[in-house]
């Protein structure tokens, strides 16, 4: 093929010609393309030396600038942290109750809390309170344990328990279907039962409840248990003055705990998780 | 000096300044002759509207600068008038509005914007006008060029760069006072205390003013001006511009001694017409890419006419129709004009509506979504809402929020007014409860109505619907 004499001249061919006319020929870049494309090069150099970039084994170059991805995490981290550091001081040294009633604050606790009641409350409760199957709703206003701020804190300090007796064994199934359309009826207080049977001992003498011992109301239209799949709502209450709430005797008792948070937040963060859910709507 | 001499000697300077026409990219610096004249005195007069841009940043309009382009807190103020970025859809009708008028003038008069207004040929005009004051007219200049570096061509040098430079600084921070308060630009200038953004910016402009306006000149509507060729293709038969009326002129040929020559077109072939050119074209070329149809050879051309006892109007503002003896069509036969003219006035009627129906307030409604809607211990139900005020007046506003809707609608959350900053968007949580029986389905129209008293005491009104979701019935 070389030995071919390059009849092309003037052509841009590389002098490899086969078959007398097939030949290959050589199209230079622009001259912009080549000269960008050395700088490139030249900044590759540039890069290895400022940056880490040749790996060896587990290991690569460190770079003189010193830079790494975790320093710059950290930076980052350190900026927000001094844009929160007055705000989280100020919660610091405030009660509860003094950060719901100041504004700003308020805010500050309800735009920057949104992770933290995610991480620790929303896997029971829902994302927006909403509350889930057989935990409480927190966005309305039926509080077992009372809504007030403080009350919220202690709740969260400290965790909740509520007893109710199973009646399976005290009542018999007339009693407990005649007080449970009583319950469905919110008409407690007119059934003898209701007092004779000692449900008055916890939730009230007109069946209002007691937050104290974390007893629910009786005559509202909020229901502590929701009915299951396929189970409507007075079989659900049936089922609940059968068995009662969290008592060891019952092996078919409703288990309803909420865990004490103490040890696993910090009082700053208990407070602001506080104020996030007294700001749902239905503190009080 | 004889009148005869004397004509001899205007002529034969006139043929001395004669040059072969060719494409000049830039190894050329084009020395345009300056020669008074009507079209002269219009270009002044219509490039002397720039001072605007120089002085316009030191109106004041109350207490702040009355046209300020607000970028860092995202408002333009416009006199009386403060546009949010919500507002900008009235900015795309302004760029409309002034591309289309680009169009329709190009239509009818040819690149005029080009000859008359456009920055880069207003800023050359006036850089040859120094030019010229110092170093002379162009045979001058053209020696000066080749000339060896003595004491006197530094000195004329050094003044002509400062000047320029001096402009083009001047245009830098002219810019930039469109953007920040432009007494407190000049206060952190003098106190070496201004900010690296309007630094960069009138760094920029300085640089870009001193080598386009003193440097690139018309090579830039040559080989780097969009415009220049879009309008190009903008133009057609009916299309008034400056044209050279060959069947007048040619054969052209030299004028010996006074006399017109029999057999001969009135073109005595002086070259002023190409002496004069700013860009350096041969407008009796014909139509061109280089002509930015400034009309400053029509003025040549009418001096040379005068002179040699023709009538003027050798070059003159015609379409090629008129010139070919061809009607003329009307306006409204050419539906480039009345097409143009039609999205000229839409854009314009559109920007009136915006401007006229600028809401001083405005309120924007979100439905929360977890949850969406909450049961309540008295059977009511209640939905959460997010409620956004924007405040465009230059006062803060105490703003009452209301609601309307099924009957036993209540709105909490909303007792206190909401103070509403100015040019900010104010937001705050509420509640609205409604009843369960006055809710007919799923989901219930409601409207929520923001007010406010000004502190001249005028009402501002908002209104928004929503929807309010309840459970399945």
């Amino acid at each position: 093929m070389a030995d071919n004499e390059n009849c092309f001249v003037g052509e841009n061919n590389t002098g490899h010609i086969w078959d007398a006319d097939l030949r290959e020929l050589s199209n230079p870049p622009p001259r912009w393309w080549t000269i960008a494309f050395w700088i490139s090069m030249g900044w590759v150099v540039v890069y290895a030396i400022l940056y880490p970039m040749i790996p060896y084994g587990q290991e690569a170059t460190k770079g003189v600038l010193g830079w790494t991805q975790m320093k710059e995490y950290h930076q980052g981290m350190a900026e927000i942290e001094a844009v929160r550091a007055p705000f989280e001081e100020r919660i610091a040294q405030m009660s509860a109750a003094e950060i719901l009633a100041d504004d700003g604050l308020a805010s500050y606790v309800v735009a920057s809390s949104k992770v933290l009641y995610g991480d620790f409350c929303s896997a029971c409760h829902g994302s927006g309170g909403m509350g889930g199957p057989g935990y409480p709703v927190l966005a309305d206003d039926e509080w077992l344990w009372g809504g007030t701020i403080e009350a919220v804190v202690t709740s969260i300090t400290n965790g909740r328990r509520g007893v109710m007796t199973a009646h399976g064994k005290i009542l018999n199934d007339e009693e407990i279907n005649s007080l449970a359309q009583s319950v469905i009826a919110r008409d407690v207080a007119s059934n003898p039962l209701y007092m004779s049977k000692g449900c008055i001992a916890c939730h009230g003498m007109d069946g209002g409840g007691m937050a104290i011992l974390g007893a629910p109301s009786l005559v509202d239209t909020i229901y502590r248990f929701l009915p299951e799949e396929g189970e409507t709502q007075l079989e659900s209450v049936k089922y609940t003055i059968r068995h009662g709430v969290n008592d060891p005797s019952d092996p078919n008792t409703r288990e309803a705990e909420m865990p004490a948070f103490r040890d696993r937040l910090s009082e700053s963060d208990i407070k602001k998780l506080a104020v996030y859910v007294h700001r749902m709507g239905g503190g009080q | 000096m004889s009148d005869k001499q004397n004509q001899e000697k205007v002529i034969s300077d006139l043929y001395a300044e004669a040059e072969q026409w060719h494409i000049n990219t830039g190894e050329e610096t084009i020395h345009a002759k300056r020669v008074p004249g009507r079209w002269r005195t219009l270009k002044w007069l219509l490039a002397s509207s720039w001072l605007l841009f120089f002085l316009g940043p030191y109106l004041r309009w109350g207490d702040r600068q009355a046209v300020l382009f607000d970028i860092p807190n995202r408002q333009f103020h416009l006199f009386g008038a403060t546009i949010l970025p919500q507002d900008l859809w009235m900015l795309s009708l302004l760029l409309l509005f002034f591309a289309i008028l680009l169009a329709v003038a190009t239509a009818i008069a040819g690149r005029i914007y080009c000859g008359f207004f456009c920055f880069q040929t207003v800023w050359t005009d006036l850089y040859t006008w120094i030019e010229e004051r110092l170093e002379g007219p162009p045979q001058k200049r053209r020696k000066l060029q080749q000339a060896p570096w003595d004491a006197t061509k530094i000195r004329t040098k050094v003044i002509k760069h400062s000047l320029w430079l001096l402009i083009a600084l001047l245009t830098g921070i002219s810019f930039v006072a469109w953007f920040v308060d432009a007494f407190t630009l000049w206060g952190s200038l003098f106190s070496l205390t201004v900010g690296t953004t309007a630094l960069f910016f009138i760094a920029l402009f300085t640089v870009g003013t001193y080598l386009l306006a003193g440097f690139m000149r018309e090579q830039a509507c040559f080989w780097l001006c969009p415009y220049a060729r879009i309008q190009g293709v903008m133009l057609d038969k009916s299309t008034t511009l400056p044209t050279y009326d060959f069947h007048r002129g040619e054969p052209r040929g030299r004028m010996l001694k006074g006399k017109p020559q029999e057999g001969k077109g009135d073109c005595v072939d002086c070259n002023q017409c190409v002496a004069v050119c700013p860009t350096g074209v041969d407008i009796r070329q014909g139509q061109q890419e280089g002509c930015i149809m400034c009309a400053l050879c029509i003025d040549a051309c009418d001096a040379v006419m005068e002179k040699v006892h023709l009538p003027k109007g050798l070059i003159r503002f015609e379409s090629l129709d008129q010139l070919e003896g061809r009607e003329e069509r009307p306006m409204h036969r050419r539906p480039r004009v009345w097409i143009y003219s039609a999205i000229l006035a839409i854009s314009l009627l559109g920007i009136g509506y915006g401007l006229s129906t600028l809401d001083a307030i405005e309120v924007k409604v979100l439905h929360n979504r977890t949850p969406l809607f909450v049961p309540l211990s008295d059977g009511s139900i209640r939905n959460g809402y997010t409620i956004k005020i924007l405040n465009k007046v230059s006062e803060d506003l105490e703003t009452t929020l209301t609601v309307s809707g099924p009957p036993g609608i209540e709105l909490s959350g909303a007792e206190e007014p909401i103070h509403a900053q100015n040019g900010q968007v104010s937001s705050r949580a509420v509640f609205v409860t409604i009843p369960r029986e006055a809710l007919t389905g799923e989901s219930t129209p409601i409207h929520f109505q923001a007010e406010a008293i000004r502190e001249e005491g005028t009402l501002l009104v908002s209104q928004r619907s929503s929807i309010f979701f309840g459970p399945p019935r």
